[in-house]
Order: C-alpha cells, then structure tokens, then sequence
C-alpha cells in the first residue's frame, strides 16, 4: 500500500506542469481549444498516456495538471476513445435535446449509453453553437435529435469509470488552482490597512479551500490507482466518491475564491469566473455530484 | 502508487486477526460507561493482553518495549481492532499515546525506568492537565504556578479537561515557572503523583451525560524537581515533541467506526434527500479514508505533509454533519439514547470539532502554517 506519488510521478507531474506554465499562459487558455492545443498536447503524449503504458494513476496526475491550467477542450474523451483524433461523447438523453461541446472542432463523436458507446458522424449535425455559453471556453451547440450511430465494441462501464476519474482529476486540479489564486491575492489584497489574509473571515475561506482539495486529492488519486487495480473491493464506489469530492471542490473553491477577491472577482479579466464555470460544466460529465452521491447510498446499502 | 498491501503486511494483518479471534471472546462485557473502577480494569486488562501478545507500544521504539512497527502496520492495527470491536485505548491513552513517547524522547533514565514498563503494562494510568479555565484555545497562557522550595516544587492552580483524572495514578502536567517570560517560554513539564496531598479530582459531566473529564484544583501540591521532563521553562516544546510519533493513524479507528455506522444507518433512510445526503457523508469519511493512507505513504517517507492537520479538521466536520444526519433519519426513534448507538455517537462527536483545538483554531493554524498568511492579532 503506497498512495504517495512515486519519484517517476513527481517528475511526470513536474513535467507537465512546467510545459503548461511555457505554453498555456492565460492569453492562450483564454483564445479557448483547437486544433493547434490539441496538436501540442498531442505530441506531449497527453492523449496516447495509455497507449504508451501509463497508468490509469499517472494519467490522474497529467490530468490534475490539465485542471490547474484550466485547459479546454474534450480531453477526457480524446484520451479515452479519440485514437489520436478530436474525440467527444455525450451521453444519451431521455429522448431530448443534448449540448455538445466543441462540436466545431471535433473529428469524432460519441454516444454514450447505458450499455453501449455509438460512434455518430459530428460533421452531420448543424453547428450553430450557442452565442452565449456558460463556460466561454467550453462552446455548446443544441442538437435536437442525434443520428443513431454504429456501435463500438468497447466496455462501458470501464469507460465509465474512467472517464469520472479522469474528470475528478480535472476538478481537482480546478480546486487546486482555485486555492493557490485566493491564497495569493489575500496577501497581496490591502483593506483596513491589513493584507486581507490576515483577517479570520478570510483566512478561514482559504483553510477550507485547502482543506477540500487535500480530501479530494487523496480521494482521487486513491481512485487512480483502484482502475489500475480494479479486483481491489469498492471500486464504483470509490469512484463515484472521488467524483463527488473533486466535484464540490471545484465548485465550492470557485465559489470561494470569488468571494476572496471580492468585486474583482466578479470581473471578466479575473480568471476565477473561468475555473468556476469549468467546474459546473464538469460537474455534468460522467455523472454529476448528485448522481453520484445516490451511487455511494446505493453502494452502502449493499454493503459494497 | 498501489493500492493492495505487501505479502508482509498482510501476514501481519493475518497474525493479528487470529490473535484477535482468541482474545475477544475472554473479554467480558464492556463496563457502565460511569463505572470508572470497571472501566479501568477491563482497560488496563485490555492493555495487558496486548504486552503478552506483543502488540503492546506499537509505536514505540524496540529499545523501550515497544514494537516499532512500522506506520503501515500501525494502520492495519487500527484498522482490524476497531473491526473486530475490540477495545480502544481508553484510560491507558494518556499513558501509551502521550506521555510515554514525551518520556522516551525527553525524560531521565529514571523517569524512563519508573514508567515506560508500567504503561506498556497496563499497571499506570496517566492524565493530562494541560488546560485550564482561562487557558483553552490558549494553552499557553495557563497559569497554574510551581515555586521551588529546595528540592521541590509547590504547585498551585486549576485544570480542567483532565481526561481520565479520577482512576489515574500518574498526571503529565503543564505549570508556569516563570512569570516574567513570555507566556511561551515560562512553563515546564512535570509528572504528578495524582494521590499528592493537596489534589482533589472532581469529574465534570458533560453533555453526553458521564463524566471522561475532570477538574483538578491543586492546593500547595509538592513533588521534587526531578520530577520536571525537560529543561525547566521548555515545557512547551516538551509537549509538542510526541507530535513526531504521529504517523497519520490518529483517526483510523474513528474511520472505522464511522463508516461501519453509515451502513447501519443505510436500511433506515427512506427519503431521497437522507439518501442523497448519506451518500455524500460516507464519500466524505471514504476520502478520509483515503487521506489516511495517503497520509500513512507519506508518513513511511519522512514527508511531513499538511495532512495530519487537514484530516482532523475535516473529519471532526464531517462527523457533526454525519451525525446531524443521523437525528433526522431516525426521527422520533433520536428521542432516546440508550442502546440507540447512533444518537449516542451523535452527541459524542459534539466534541470532535472542539477538543484537541478547535476548528477555528484549525483553521488559523492551516492559514498560517501552510499557506502562509499573514497571522492574526493576537
């Protein structure tokens, strides 16, 4: 049992990290994702993690990483099944409408079911994306009846949890950056002759914000290793638990940070609107925190 | 990273669990929870099976009769007595988890040979009388004062929220022996014969109804200077020392318990939103779960991450709203506490987010020693 980061993994962390902070400055993030980000994640290796023999821990670590940066895009989807293309899925509505994400971008689409992942043609649908998208880096284009699509062999429930745990990374991640943004404004933040830090009110915002993403992280990068060793007992359980931790992180240290930077906060030239809309949008991925929170009862109830 | 143990581990786990299999059913009943003599007898016994069986100073070091596991094997230990429901550490954890590590690290060969062996033994039950009504989130400002008088010193004052005061025979005590110096640097740290003319004990009842704690009011106690652990006026890094024994174990058995609970809870809840709730309580207590491991990883390291300080925040949090959560599932059926488990574990855990620093102060510490901001007026 060791759920610490091994020396490798501290240098693919570090790596990543230090390749985001080069080339995926705010300016960069903030022209939203293309062909040209997919391309250089690409050649970074962040798509072909598996092929290439990582494991489902060390694509946790890359993927907090992605997070911290806010970087958009379908990334857990490409990883998953886009094979080297701009991949995206959704999953099947009760026969309504679906909102998908980048759309104009994508190569590939996907449609996730219960019990089946459809692959479907994305250059058939109408792309009027919407002209006012909750997160502006994640644009949505309304689709009111998806094409039927041709079944891919593929094991969904693998997916599934896959696809949550990559995603709680990228929340994580979210959390993370969220806090580190807070911390360093409420030092730097001077009202009533005082950095604001230094007042209780605030300094207990940050400490819970740590606090979360510490929880979640432990959480989530437990939950990486479980796919890597998935006869271990608990799995659904541990990753709809992960989903929920690194979920409300995102959300609630969004939510918090805002709060810490007061009126400017609220602004567009602040990035921290851009991390809390990340995180309501991922919320919706793989299960929201809701969903998966009556997948922990039902879990407990069977005693799982 | 990896998630199952090694082949070592679970040897020890497997070993464990039988010797847990042969002691449990020769313990008896647990005792009244007021029954205090009872109480500390079917402890102490507790404690002497675990010297027989060596398990008995788990995270001691060999030299001084312990085991010296490693931080790996102190979670499994955790882990399977609080499954197995066997004892915690009751009235002997003062002794094993406090002031016998204290003693290993900065006491006298004497102090040493005097205590170590009774403690591992189950023969010494320790106290502690660190706060004081005035001095709670601000321990250092205590003022229970000790005089020297030739080869002694002569103490005076109040503590309160000694836990396990009246079976004690031993107090590791916290006295002000300098009142000019700053509050930090003025106090010692002294061993007090609890049976010393002038000590009177008098249990304080709290709000689950019995009485864990004390108040101690010492009236011209004398004990000998040798009795001081450490330099006299370094009693407060003498307190923090045993905080390098913690391995990030302090809560596993809680963990347990907690989660344990959660699936008896689970066949009452009914209502979407109880359920809902339940969920997102025992995915909580799993991430601690989880953190503790983590935690434990690091520990096996030398990495002293903001962990430990995290996790104690966070669960005594969790388990408020674990156990607000059980009152409104039971409804009316939380209108009596005895033989109800989660109504009683509802109100002790009334505690968790005040004792041993309260959340507040929590969060004042992680503020400022892990983020780095600015410190507060004070």
């Amino acid at each position: 049992m060791d759920l610490d980061l091994s020396v490798d993994q501290v240098a693919l962390r570090d790596g990543i990290s230090s390749l985001l902070d080069a080339r995926f400055d705010t300016a960069r993030i903030r022209a939203g994702f293309d062909r040209a980000m997919f391309d250089e994640l690409a050649a970074a290796g962040v798509f072909s993690l598996r092929a290439d023999g990582f494991s489902w821990a060390d694509c946790v670590i890359v993927f907090e990483q992605l997070g911290r940066s806010c970087v958009p895009g379908p990334l857990v989807a490409s990883l998953l099944v886009g094979e080297g293309r701009i991949a995206d899925l959704v999953e099947r509505p009760d026969g309504g409408v679906v909102w998908v994400e980048h759309l104009g971008v994508l190569d590939e689409l996907f449609v996730l079911g219960e019990h089946a992942l459809l692959r479907v043609d994305p250059h058939e649908l109408a792309v009027s994306p919407s002209t006012w998208p909750l997160d502006p880096l994640t644009p949505v284009t309304r689709v009111d009846e998806l094409p039927t699509g041709h079944e891919v062999a593929v094991d969904v429930g693998e997916l599934r949890r896959a696809g949550a745990v990559l995603t709680a990374a990228l929340q994580l991640g979210l959390a993370d950056r969220c806090t580190a943004l807070a911390v360093a404004y409420a030092k730097e933040r001077v009202q009533f002759d005082r950095p604001i830090g230094g007042f209780q009110a605030i300094k207990h915002l940050c400490a819970d914000m740590l606090v979360r993403t510490e929880v979640a992280r432990a959480a989530v990068y437990a939950v990486g290793a479980h796919l890597d060793e998935p006869d271990q007992p608990g799995l659904d359980r541990a990753v709809s638990g992960a989903k929920v931790l690194a979920g409300d992180g995102a959300i609630t240290n969004g939510k918090a940070a805002m709060q810490v930077f007061g009126g400017m906060g609220f602004t567009w030239e602040i990035d921290v609107h851009l991390y809390l809309k990340r995180a309501w949008v991922l919320d919706t991925h793989f299960g929201s925190g809701d969903g998966h929170c009556d997948a922990v009862a039902t879990a407990l109830a069977a005693r799982t | 990273m990896q998630l199952g143990y090694s082949d070592n581990d679970e040897a020890f786990r497997a070993t464990l669990r039988a010797w847990l299999e042969d002691q449990l059913p020769a313990l008896g009943s647990q005792p009244g929870r007021d029954a205090w003599d009872e109480r500390r007898k079917w402890d102490t016994d507790w404690q002497r099976r675990l010297f027989d069986g060596g398990y008995a100073g788990l995270h001691w070091p060999a030299e001084f009769g312990g085991r010296g596991a490693s931080p790996t094997e102190q979670l499994i230990f955790y882990e399977e007595t609080a499954r197995a429901r066997a004892p915690y550490v009751g009235v002997n954890f003062v002794g094993t988890l406090h002031a016998g590590p204290t003693l290993i690290e900065e006491g006298t060969d004497a102090h040493k040979a005097d205590h170590l062996p009774k403690i591992l033994r189950g023969e010494e039950v320790w106290c502690q009388g660190f706060s004081e009504p005035g001095a709670g989130s601000d321990l250092a400002s205590l003022r229970t004062q000790a005089v020297r008088d030739g080869d002694d010193y002569v103490i005076n004052g109040h503590k309160i929220w000694c836990s396990f005061g009246q079976v004690a025979d031993v107090g590791e005590f916290l006295v002000r022996t300098d009142l000019e110096a700053p509050k930090h640097r003025g106090i010692s740290w002294l061993i007090l014969p609890m049976d010393a003319a002038g000590i009177e004990v008098r249990p304080l009842r709290t709000a689950l109804g019995s009485s864990e704690f004390s108040e101690v009011f010492l009236t011209d106690v004398r004990v000998p200077v040798s009795n001081r652990v450490g330099a006299e006026n370094d009693g407060w890094r003498v307190t923090n020392v045993t905080l390098k024994y913690e391995r990030g174990t302090a809560f596993v058995s809680e963990l347990v318990d907690s989660l344990r609970l959660c699936e008896d809870l689970a066949p009452l809840v009914h209502d979407p939103g109880h359920r809902r709730e339940l969920g997102r309580c025992a995915a909580e207590l799993d991430a601690l779960w989880a953190l503790t491991k983590r935690n434990v990883s690091q520990s096996a390291r030398g990495i002293v991450g903001p962990g430990a300080m995290v996790m104690k925040l966070a669960y005594s949090e969790a388990r408020q709203r674990f156990g607000e959560l059980c009152l409104r599932v039971l409804d009316r059926e939380a209108l009596h506490v005895e033989d109800n488990e989660l109504v009683e574990e509802r109100l002790r855990v009334l505690a968790l987010t005040i004792a041993a620093g309260a959340s507040q102060i929590q969060r004042n510490i992680i503020g400022e020693r892990v983020l780095g901001l600015p410190k507060d007026a004070r």
